[in-house]
């Protein structure tokens, strides 16, 4: 259990590169914290200079109230399980589990009591005697697991842990890691690209981006109040429809006049529009596909040609190019489009995002 | 489909089986197979190297092998000097490639220069060192004098003449178990260090747990090359030594010669190399049943 704060830190490498920019983050006891972004966005290196595998250049780094930014990574009490598994190819599946214990000089029986224990709740009593090579992916996942769980760390550090599995198998050791979490009652903290594995293992997920955090909130939140739409449209799949229009006058209220029709602005995104000066001017707008429905005509807010209907089994998606954008929109199965065919769409007004064009930055939500 | 069938279509692919196989089957034949089994049969003969005829005189020649002191003392110096040459090579090069992993200014040409005596005929090196081991005036006895200690009479006595070949040898295969190893030694993951140091495993400790079973492999690789290499020592022995003093440098290999082509008794020559050949295949089968226990793949 482990309280983590990093305080303006920063990442520099010997070329000026910043890796990661002057950040700041609370992790609290028992989180579970998902760093996640997409390639180059800094949340690795942030997780290994948590766990001591790269030096701070700039910033301070707190476990517990004391400032660990210059202990050896073994002295911290965190445990990390790697992308590659990361397990010593020569040692059986019990040393593998072992090492740390062996290193620090603890008794035998004890280290027998505890691989055991270790393997039992990891399912990994009949492979013991197995050397990594004779195991698959998923046994090395949970060897690299068990190897973090032997030393009772504070925190447990994951770096795309389940990156190198298939699909199948990638669901099948979320539930598992999630599971893991309940029983082990610790903080995690876990990075990922994978904006699904964020969703459903985090209770606070951390987006960054360039080296900088995006926001920080939990999942809920995440998705439906994105602070900016670099957000908007990492968090969501399939990803958020983007387009542009102009909010515009109509009658009382507030509408987002768009190529093909418009969108009338509920009060409540009428009231902040205004506050931010926004009348008369040009928006970023975001819907999210499942917030995309078939229309007629005159209530439409876009036109344009089927170009794939994809079935996914209990819904569908249909992909419309309209004149300058492709909305994509989330349906069910039953909704068939005909490729080539000619069909209105709009969108549920209270589920739309502006932004603004140049800062990104969310407008309402 | 039926047995008959499936051995049918196997004859039937014969022709271009050969075809893909006879460009290296042929030399192989030529040059290594056909040369051993002659080998063999000649060990059973009287041929004197000279003479167009000669007779089989069964294991004559094994027995008064077996029989000779000179070949168990031949016996003996091959396994000195090969123990002498493997250990050090092995454990220098591991050395010289650790401290040369990570590049720093001017450590490629560093590597080159461990590495040249490799690719250097092994008889130019040999003449070169012959005069490093002159007696009065070599470098090697200046170093010595220079450092206080009494000079050695290095290839010109018994006492010492095999240590100095050794050193030539180990010389010049240093580099080249240096480069397998750096080799190795980049190929090692990172993060199995970086699990290491969250585990708690630093300087010796890691090099042990760690560098060592990673690079295993390659050790294998250069433990048994360096022996093959050894046991066919010969270019250093002849410039440097030629046997002597007093037979105190004479291999198993050096003793071929000598028997085949200064004592004209290719018959006797012969079984010595067959003995050469069982010598270097009971030890590389040793070395592979013990690699079980501490190479990983």
């Amino acid at each position: 259990m482990a309280e983590i704060i990093l305080k303006n830190v920063t990442k520099e490498y010997e070329n000026g590169f910043q890796a990661v920019k002057n950040i700041n983050l609370e992790i609290k006891d028992n989180e579970f914290v998902i760093l996640v972004g997409p390639s180059g966005c800094g949340k690795s290196t942030t997780l290994r200079m948590i766990a001591g595998l790269e030096d701070i250049s700039d910033g301070d780094l707190y476990l517990d109230g004391k400032r660990i930014n210059d202990v050896s990574p073994q002295d911290r009490d965190i445990a990390m399980v790697f992308q590659n598994y990361a397990l010593y190819p020569h040692m059986t599946v019990y040393q593998n589990i072992a090492y740390s214990l062996k290193i620090k000089k603890v008794p035998k029986d004890e280290i027998d009591k505890r691989v055991k224990d270790v393997a039992a709740s990891l399912g990994l009593e009949n492979l013991l005697d197995r050397r990594p090579g004779q195991l698959s992916g998923g046994q090395k996942q949970r060897v690299a697991m068990g190897r973090a769980i032997i030393r009772h760390p504070k925190a447990f550090l994951m770096d795309e842990p389940l990156s190198n599995l298939d699909a199948k198998l990638r669901g099948q050791m979320r539930v598992e890691i999630a599971d893991l979490y309940r029983r082990l009652n610790t903080t995690f903290i876990y990075v990922t690209h994978d904006q699904t594995e964020a969703m459903t293992l985090g209770t606070k997920i951390v987006v960054m981006k360039d080296g900088e955090i995006m926001q920080i909130d939990n999942p809920t939140n995440l998705f439906n109040y994105p602070n900016n739409k670099f957000v908007a449209g990492f968090i969501g799949t399939p990803t958020m429809n983007f387009f542009e229009g102009e909010i515009e006058e109509k009658g009382d209220g507030l509408i987002l006049k768009t190529r093909d029709g418009f969108i009338p602005l509920t009060a409540e995104k009428a009231a902040k529009v205004r506050e931010g000066g926004w009348v008369g001017k040009k928006v970023t707008a975001g819907i999210r596909p499942e917030h995309v429905e078939l229309s007629d005509q005159d209530s439409a807010a876009f036109r344009g040609e089927v170009s794939v209907f994809e079935l996914l089994g209990s819904n569908a998606i249909i992909y419309t190019q309209c004149q300058d954008d492709r909305i994509i929109m989330n349906t069910d199965q039953t909704q068939y489009q005909e490729h080539g065919k000619e069909i209105f769409l709009k969108v549920k007004e209270a589920k739309l995002h502006l932004f603004d064009p140049e800062t990104e930055r969310t407008i309402t939500n | 489909m039926s047995a008959k069938r499936k051995y049918k279509r196997r004859y039937d692919s014969l022709p271009t089986v050969l075809l893909f196989v006879l460009p290296a089957l042929i030399p192989l034949i030529v040059f290594w197979i056909y040369p051993i089994l002659r080998t063999i049969y000649l060990s059973f003969t009287n041929w004197d190297y000279i003479s167009p005829t000669y007779k089989l005189v069964g294991i004559k020649n094994y027995l008064s092998l077996f029989r000779n002191p000179r070949f168990y003392e031949a016996l003996w110096h091959t396994l000195v000097f090969t123990a002498g040459t493997l250990f050090p090579t092995i454990i220098l090069g591991l050395v010289l490639a650790l401290l040369l992993v990570k590049n720093f200014r001017g450590s490629g040409i560093l590597k080159f220069i461990i590495f040249s005596p490799w690719i250097t005929p092994t008889v130019a090196i040999s003449i070169v060192w012959s005069w490093i081991y002159k007696t009065d005036g070599g470098i090697a006895n200046t170093i010595l004098t220079s450092l206080g200690m009494s000079p050695l009479k290095w290839i010109a006595s018994s006492d010492t003449a095999m240590l100095s070949v050794i050193i030539v040898t180990i010389w010049k295969s240093l580099g080249y178990a240096m480069i397998f190893y750096l080799s190795a030694l980049e190929k090692v993951p990172g993060e199995l260090y970086e699990a290491g140091a969250l585990d708690g495993a630093h300087g010796w400790r890691q090099f042990v747990d760690i560098t060592l079973p990673s690079i295993s492999p390659t050790t294998f690789f250069l433990t048994i090359i360096t022996m093959v290499n050894s046991l066919q020592a010969y270019d250093q022995i002849q410039v440097l030594t030629q046997g002597g003093p007093s037979g105190s440098t004479r291999t198993l290999l050096y003793m071929y010669y000598q028997l085949g082509f200064n004592e004209f008794n290719m018959g006797q020559a012969t079984a010595v190399a067959v003995v050469m050949i069982l010598l270097t295949v009971g030890l590389s089968l040793i070395q592979f049943k013990v690699s079980e226990k501490w190479v990983y793949y």
